[in-house]
């Protein structure tokens, strides 16, 4: 394989520096040659258009990659403030895509259009106060619009209400998978710290305070976590050992987690697992997952291995902050589903209470 | 302040003969151009070969996970690489110092190191830095420094590999990665040294630029290249004594047991002591210096680019006093944007929103410099050399790069794309790529000054276009992934089956990788081909206007035999009406009835 990828590469160097090479010295035929090291008129002339060209080359790049990477994006957002989220990051593309495209036309379109002539002239401009206002001017109301749209959103995702009836989660990271931890009934969580984490022969799996009586009805779970659909749910997010970060993609959702301290973050889900498998986008993603992993298992059967499970979607909780060996693989399931559901799977699980005894 | 060297001295080799042994030509040499190339050869040909290798090993891995290939038994060798597949923890490792060594070692050292040393002497009519031992120090702290970057791949545990950010917990406890041991402690060490080098250099470099420029040299008669050396000096002086105190304090809590950035951590079964320290703090420091150190790498590429792109163009910079002006604003904001690099770290939100605002007023001058580049190529002349082909790539990819720094650095949109390959795609373009094209453009444009020859223009030719297509085919579609939810520092996808559909895009992107890494042979190639064989070079092959042209090719100490030429204009009169030639250099007097350029 080394080998065989290694061959083609080289080679596919070799040969395009070979080709690249032919297309100079082909464009110098009949010139006097030159050992000057200097652009001559025909190098102008070539890198001028060449320069072109790439303008071309970066709009084709520009448009093969919207158009055949979009499906790969993320689907719409499965939480309230997403949309804005999502509304926010579309209008900052538009912004960019259309400065890019004007001011890269421009820089390749005049180092093509003024390519080098012996004998001509530059025009002496060293400075145009005007245009100069109108370039930084421009820009700075763009900015300042782009800014305020930002910050208003920022403060709207950040400053949440401690409400009564949000759902309070603990999310908790450590070297390398993820707990969470469920209020209870009272939806205060126990206090909790790592001095406790030796308690109970090691029961007490995120150091939970067992003395604060608000802690005996808390729930940790492990592998997966269940959220109820519309109900705000508030993180308090703790490490027990490195920095990590608490990634929800889809829920358009990062916070890290700190060791020593407790960070916050809170959303309302908006969408069910159940309705997400449905969404097109998921549909559509899902079954190109499963082709893939379908190729990719006939290849493990040829070679006497195990064939891949298929792919279904589920929310994620991934690790984004670089935490160690596994940090590539510290993972969590989000269910979302009805309150009616997510309170029947609550109850299943056992209690701090019920774990200690 | 004394200064070592008299700058009015008649004819310099006259004064002092200084005796040249090998000793002090080749090795403990105190001679500004010989130290430019040290910090090349140093900086540039053995650091960044060892760093783009890196990255290679890794792209290799992540375009076919967990797969077997002779090359890792090669360099990893049986202990990070059994039976040819790579072990996540040296994954890790190349990772991060892949990134410490293409941010400072090649992009600081090797880039402002021999660009300033070169040039700052040369271009303001100095004999010499103002003190040339103290920038033979400065080289030597750093020689010792990648002496011992490079010892740390070797030890037992293997070399750090906590990201090149160092954060705490991570790097400070062994037990939580190997790396966190031998390794981490020689990358402080190592660290410490570098930045006692580029302090040493940077006050040098203010100091010759302050006190040393020729007779007429006025600040703003400054070619772009010195302003932007100079300030890059300045962010140094003030933002790298602030990484040396996080290393510091890094040090005590990994050594003597102090509890700066650590509290309530619990690692294999063991509640450690530390109790009341933070992490954030940490990151805090680091994100001071490690902002303005973006713009450290940046703006001496910024500068060379404006040199060799008003030179190229033969036309004057447009809007010289904007340029200066939006260097002096870059140089200001930087130091007082870190903070967006922190925006989901548990900081007050409310600080989120100032580094918000300050982060993107940025982009202000930024665009401004990007604009006035474009404006100069308007109605030019283009000379579109292999170094002029690089300065505009620059503009190119520092446009594109810099774009997306509208969606990092607003701390809402911040939330979904932070630490994914969003930001690897975003960084890579706008300082990575972009330094890299303005140290190739320097190296091109100055070789004739730096070795008496011309480098060969076919191969640099080739060289452009296959990096130029190459860069925008790695990091165009890495944004994609990184939207996709993907994020950094994973040593495999495949634990995820979500993301088994980028596998496709990561196969591309490492293809190009691969063809752009080894495209660099092409420029090593020329480069020491040229350095014995090159074309003998003209006095002023470029027919520029700054001063270092009117040295002799052959380097002699002291610069210019006999008088120091005295400046009577700035450095862009590049198709002057009235004039015959379509350049002037800095050095002519102004002639009767000629107007002095408005500038």
């Amino acid at each position: 394989m080394t080998v065989v990828l290694s061959i083609i590469a080289v080679t596919l160097l070799a040969i395009s520096v070979w080709q690249i090479t032919k297309i100079f010295e082909i464009s110098n035929l009949g010139a006097k040659k030159d050992n000057s090291q200097i652009a001559s008129e025909k190098d102008n002339d070539l890198q001028g258009k060449l320069m072109f060209a790439f303008l071309v080359f970066i709009y084709l790049v520009t448009i093969y990659s919207f158009a055949s990477y979009t499906k790969v994006l993320l689907p719409e957002s499965a939480s309230e403030h997403g949309y804005t989220y999502d509304k926010l990051l579309l209008i900052s593309f538009l912004v960019i895509f259309i400065v890019q495209t004007i001011t890269q036309a421009l820089l390749h379109y005049f180092a093509y259009k003024y390519r080098g002539i012996n004998g001509r002239k530059a025009s002496f401009i060293t400075h145009n106060n005007k245009l100069e206002l109108v370039w930084t001017v421009i820009p700075a109301i763009v900015l300042f619009a782009l800014i305020l749209y930002g910050m208003t959103t920022w403060s709207d995702i950040m400053n949440f209400e401690e409400d009564e009836d949000a759902l309070i989660v603990e999310l908790y990271a450590q070297q390398w998978n993820w707990k969470a931890r469920y209020a209870g009934d009272d939806n205060v969580l126990g206090d909790a710290n790592v001095r406790f984490l030796n308690d109970f022969d090691g029961r007490n799996s995120v150091g939970i305070d067992a003395s604060d009586p608000n802690s005996l009805d808390d729930v940790v779970v492990t592998q997966e976590f269940h959220l109820p659909v519309d109900r705000k749910v508030i993180f308090k997010i703790r490490s027990q050992d490195v920095l990590h970060s608490a990634y929800m993609p889809h829920f358009r959702a990062q916070m890290n987690c700190v060791p020593g301290m407790i960070t916050e973050f809170s959303f309302t889900p908006t969408t069910t697992t159940a309705d997400m498998r449905l969404n097109p986008d998921v549909v559509e993603k899902v079954n190109r997952i499963n082709k893939i992993r379908y190729d990719n298992s006939q290849e493990l059967i040829a070679k006497g291995e195990e064939p891949l499970e298929p792919y279904q979607f589920d929310y994620l909780l991934l690790c984004a902050k670089i935490c160690g060996s596994s940090h590539y693989n510290m993972q969590m399931k989000i269910v979302v589903e009805s309150e009616k559901d997510f309170n029947k799977w609550l109850n299943q699980q056992k209690t701090f209470s019920e774990v200690i005894q | 302040m004394s200064v070592a060297v008299n700058n009015n001295v008649e004819n310099h080799d006259d004064h002092h003969h200084h005796k040249e042994t090998f000793i002090t030509k080749w090795i403990f040499s105190q001679d500004h151009k010989m130290i430019a190339k040290q910090y090349f050869v140093t900086g540039v040909l053995v650091m960044g070969v060892i760093g783009v290798l890196m990255s290679l090993l890794f792209r290799i891995q992540l375009a076919w996970p967990e797969e077997s290939f002779s090359v890792f038994e090669v360099f990893l060798g049986d202990r990070w690489a059994p039976d040819g597949v790579m072990d996540p923890n040296i994954y890790l490792a190349l990772v991060t110092i892949h990134g410490t060594i293409m941010v400072f070692f090649v992009l600081t050292a090797g880039l402002s190191g021999t660009f300033s040393n070169l040039l700052i002497p040369l271009q303001i009519g100095a004999r010499d830095m103002a003190s040339g031992f103290l920038n033979m120090v400065a080289y030597w702290l750093f020689f010792i420094s990648s002496v011992i970057m490079v010892a740390s791949l070797f030890v037992e545990a293997g070399p750090a590999a906590a990201g090149w950010t160092i954060y705490p917990p991570l790097s400070a406890l062994p037990q939580t990665q190997p790396g966190s041991g031998a390794g981490m402690t020689l990358w402080l060490v190592s660290m410490a040294f570098f930045i006692a080098s580029s302090l040493l250099g940077s006050l040098n470099y203010i100091v010759t630029v302050l006190n040393l420029r020729t007779k007429g040299m006025t600040m703003f008669r400054l070619p772009l290249t010195i302003w932007a050396f100079f300030v890059t000096a300045i962010i140094g002086v003030i933002s790298f004594p602030v990484l040396l105190s996080a290393a510091l304090l890094l040090i005590m809590d990994r050594s003597f047991g102090t509890s700066f950035f650590l509290s309530d951590i619990f690692v294999q079964g063991e509640v450690l002591h530390y109790q009341g320290g933070s992490p954030v703090l940490f990151e805090h420091l680091f994100w001071f210096l490690g902002h303005p150190e973006v713009y450290i790498v940046l703006l001496p590429a910024l500068g060379i680019t404006s040199e060799i792109i008003a030179t190229n163009s033969r036309k004057p910079i447009f809007g010289y006093r904007a340029m200066v002006a939006s260097i002096l604003a870059i140089a200001f904001l930087s130091t007082i944007v870190w903070g967006h690099h922190m925006f989901v770290t548990g900081m007050n939100p409310f600080l989120g929103s100032v580094f918000t605002f300050t982060t993107l007023l940025i982009a202000i001058p930024s665009a401004v410099k990007a604009f006035n580049y474009i404006a100069t190529l308007w109605k030019g002349n283009l000379q579109l050399n292999p170094a002029m082909l690089f300065s505009i790539g620059l503009v190119s990819t520092f446009i594109t790069g810099g774009l997306t720094g509208i969606i990092l650095g607003d701390s809402a949109l911040d939330i979904n794309v932070h630490d994914t390959y969003f930001v690897v795609a975003h960084f890579h373009l706008v300082m990575g790529i972009s330094a890299l094209y303005g140290l190739f453009a320097g190296v091109y444009h100055w070789f004739p000054k730096l070795y008496g020859r011309m480098m060969n223009k076919t191969l640099g030719y080739v060289h452009f276009w296959i990096t130029a297509i190459g860069a925008y085919g790695i990091f165009f579609p890495m944004h994609f992934i990184g939207m996709a939810g993907l994020p950094r520092r994973y040593y495999t996808n495949t634990a995820f089956p979500y993301f088994d559909d980028l596998a496709d895009i990561n196969v591309l992107i490492t293809v190009f990788a691969l063809i752009t890494g080894l495209a660099q042979l092409i420029f090593l190639y020329n480069f020491i081909h040229s350095m014995y064989f090159g074309k003998k070079s003209e006095k002023n092959p470029w027919k520029s206007n700054t001063l270092e042209w009117t040295a002799p090719v052959e380097h002699i100490h002291g610069n210019w035999p006999g008088k120091i030429p005295e400046v009577h204009r700035w450095a862009y009169d590049y198709s002057k009406p009235g004039k015959k030639q379509d350049f002037v250099p800095q050095s002519t007097p102004i002639a009767s009835g000629e107007n002095i350029t408005e500038h």
